[in-house]
């Protein structure tokens, strides 16, 4: 007799009938997407503003560059005093004032090596932003630059117009081209698939605890035992439990993408491109290639991965990942009396959880072939998240397989500890266990 | 008659701890067994081992002339002692599901149910949650959910807790009907007056070995010990028991009884007839009293024990 589809269909019931699940399925990505509504809409409205700055420049050669920008306008000062113009700035509520002091260059002199001595100063009523001064400084630097080589005899145009970019095209042996935005797009992947996992394993792990403890606590287990095996009994929690996670991820994401546009459609906001002063003067400094070109390279880069491996390698790791950290929390669950009991079992459930997305988000960004990243995405407990974050790197089929056979076995090892303790575990009442209990539970 | 289950020398050690040191019991078809004994003796042990929910170390298991095996469980109905049921589950839902895991078809098991909760007078409880129900409701329920599935072998441990006198009467019918239907049962429970009515044969567990096991009647015989109660109504009560205490163990005896008359209890030496004692009474007064005294299941539980 195979009781499995009952109890999992009971299990899978039970739980999405549950009014705090329901709750929270619906209510999650509402949450969520009005606080990132509000953020994004109150960032908004407070960077439309636009951003006065005054300019004193008493060289007069500096002050060209600035030219008015949809969110900053430049507002040159001419023959007024520094003491005169800060009481002008101060009065108009502008939101800062750059004084440049004036400066002479030694000309002809190629050979001189000493900086233009020039004072640079910005007041303002406020600590200015950090990227709008380091954009001004850009700014000034580039100019000071110019008119150093100018004096130095350089025609500046000849300069301007001989400026070369270069983008390197990455390409490797087997002729797959790449390029920068790809080890982007593949952290990106990397990451979101290995946090996935994380997450999953943290909230569905822990309502699968808590549901075998519900057992325990109501006294029906010994009901249910003398109908089924204790271990048909976990497996189905594990995959009821699973499968109305799989839901509520499900419903998640779709109805996260459908509050999304609402979202966007009334209030008018562009998720994608927020634009604010800072940025654009960012961007103008950085002198960023153009957009378009970008988009492509990074869809380019979505395609230059492994994507066929990427997608079979995310369901098996995920599967057996999850599969492994679960039954370890139905036997902890199994273990103990109510939650408060299970904190002395859990650190060593979530140390090595949080240790491989430690190990995921610094090693396999700085080197994902390296030493330590390698070992990580072999050790069953790490393997599962750190791997999911290499393999977008392209990693070789054979370390793939031998490290998912490694977390195989090893789950299967779990799987039968788990049910050895579950199995003892849920007809013991009162006791709060120690680790050489669970011990001994494994040997009867 | 023979028997459904046969227990053959189980032994059980959960690691130094040894719980069932060579029990054997056999029960026969059609009866209802007593498995008595005091907390920690075993008792739990044995009914799990009955269930494959433990295996046992050494022995076995033999349920209507077959080794046990997977599938018997759907023979067997438990309600253990340790119960409860899913709180936040519907009580038409749960009772079909616990059926159905002891392999009902789902479509049977709601005819039968539903004649059950008629029967119970319990039909209005479909739709509410077990949480709604008081711990008396939950247990009618749980009963009905062990015998739902007709099995050949009913284990009952400690089925009348929760249940208040009229309910415990109900339930107590309700098994001697199935008894009478043909179902075998296993009752174990600390309350004696309840082994006294229900059991033909009974079992006592003590310190994992089994100490008594056997017709209950002829285990009370074989408890008596030729001890008579005795009330007369006598001038010289003092003088009277005097002499008695010479030749007897007497005892002051305690019953119910309309004259303030002497009260005591004889025991005999074995082979002493009853008849002698009562002619020699006649003589000294008017007898108003002589009955046996027959040890009751509480009395032989506690001297098993006490002795062992």
């Amino acid at each position: 007799m195979n009781h499995l589809p009952l109890i999992i269909k009971r299990e899978y019931l039970t739980k999405v009938r549950n009014k705090a699940f329901i709750v929270m399925t619906f209510l999650s990505p509402l949450i969520m997407i009005a606080l990132f509504s509000v953020v994004a809409y109150l960032s908004q409205v407070n960077n439309n503003k636009q951003k006065n700055i005054s300019v004193l420049d008493q060289s007069g050669k500096i002050e060209s560059i600035f030219l008015d920008k949809e969110f900053v306008k430049y507002n040159i000062l001419k023959d007024v005093t520094l003491e005169n113009a800060k009481i002008i700035v101060e009065e108009q509520e502008d939101y800062g004032l750059l004084y440049i002091s004036n400066f002479t260059t030694k000309t002809g002199d190629v050979e001189a090596s000493e900086n233009i001595n020039v004072e640079v100063q910005f007041y303002s009523t406020e600590t200015p932003s950090l990227s709008i001064i380091s954009a001004l400084e850009h700014k000034i630097e580039k100019r000071l630059k110019e008119i150093n080589l100018e004096s130095k005899g350089v025609n500046i145009n000849t300069l301007r117009t001989s400026e070369v970019n270069v983008t390197i095209n990455q390409e490797n042996f087997t002729g797959e081209k790449t390029s920068k935005a790809d080890s982007v797009v593949k952290l990106i992947f990397g990451g979101a698939a290995g946090y996935l996992l994380f997450m999953f394993i943290i909230i569905y792990g822990n309502m699968i605890m808590r549901s075998v403890i519900e057992e325990k606590t109501s006294r029906i287990i010994e009901v249910i035992i003398s109908s089924v095996k204790p271990i048909q009994l976990m497996l189905g929690k594990i995959v009821g439990t699973t499968l109305a996670g799989i839901t509520q991820f499900g419903i998640w994401l779709i109805l996260g993408s459908i509050l999304m546009v609402i979202a966007s459609i009334i209030f008018d906001i562009d998720f994608s491109q927020i634009n604010t002063p800072q940025q654009e003067l960012v961007s103008q400094a950085m002198q960023n290639p153009d957009a378009n070109a970008d988009a492509q390279l990074f869809i380019n880069a979505f395609f230059n991965m492994p994507l066929v491996n990427l997608i079979i390698a995310f369901l098996f790791f995920f599967i057996s990942g999850y599969l492994l950290y679960s039954s370890l929390y139905a036997a902890i669950g199994a273990a103990v009396d109510n939650e408060t009991d299970t904190q002395q079992f859990m650190l060593p459930i979530i140390m090595p959880l949080i240790l491989s997305v430690y190990v995921g988000g610094f090693t396999v960004i700085e080197d994902p072939h390296g030493t330590v990243a390698t070992i990580f995405s072999f050790i069953p407990f790490t393997s599962p998240v750190v791997m999911l974050m290499r393999i977008p790197f392209g990693v070789p089929i054979w370390q793939q397989i031998l490290s998912l056979l490694i977390l195989i076995g090893t789950f299967m090892f779990t799987i039968w500890l788990a049910s050895k303790i579950y199995r003892v575990g849920i007809l013991m009442y009162g006791k709060k266990p120690t680790y050489k209990e669970l011990l001994k539970w494994i040997k009867y | 008659m023979a028997n459904l289950l046969e227990a053959q020398s189980v032994s059980k050690n959960f690691g130094d701890f040894t719980a069932l040191n060579n029990v054997s019991i056999s029960v026969e078809k059609g009866s209802i067994f007593g498995l008595l004994g005091p907390n920690g003796a075993g008792k739990t042990t044995l009914i799990r081992i009955i269930n494959q929910i433990t295996m046992p170390d050494k022995g076995k298991v033999i349920l209507d002339g077959e080794p046990l095996q997977r599938h018997h469980i759907q023979n067997i109905g438990y309600l253990p002692e340790e119960r409860g049921l899913y709180k936040s589950m519907k009580v038409g839902e749960q009772a079909l599901y616990l059926a159905q895991l002891k392999g009902l078809e789902k479509s049977v098991a709601k005819k039968r149910l539903l004649q059950w909760f008629e029967r119970l007078e319990i039909g209005d409880w479909w739709n509410k949650k077990i949480q709604e129900l008081s711990k008396g409701m939950a247990q009618k329920i749980q009963f009905v959910v062990t015998v739902l599935h007709e099995p050949k072998l009913l284990i009952f441990d400690e089925p009348f807790s929760g249940f208040d006198p009229i309910n415990a009467d109900i339930i107590k019918n309700e098994i001697l009907r199935l008894r009478d239907n043909g179902a075998t049962v296993i009752f174990s429970t600390h309350r004696m007056e309840s082994v006294e009515e229900l059991c033909d044969h009974i079992a006592l567990i003590n310190k994992s070995n089994k100490i008594i096991d056997g017709n209950l009647l002829d285990i009370k015989r074989q408890f008596k010990s030729n001890t008579f109660e005795v009330g007369i109504n006598t001038n010289n009560a003092l003088q009277l028991q005097q002499s008695l205490s010479e030749k007897f163990i007497v005892s002051p005896a305690n019953f119910k009884s309309l004259n303030n008359e002497l009260k005591l209890k004889v025991k005999l030496p074995e082979a002493e007839s009853a008849n002698h004692l009562l002619s020699y009474l006649t003589t000294q007064g008017e007898v108003s009293h002589f009955v046996e005294v027959i040890p009751s299941a509480s009395d032989i539980f506690i001297q098993a024990v006490k002795n062992n």
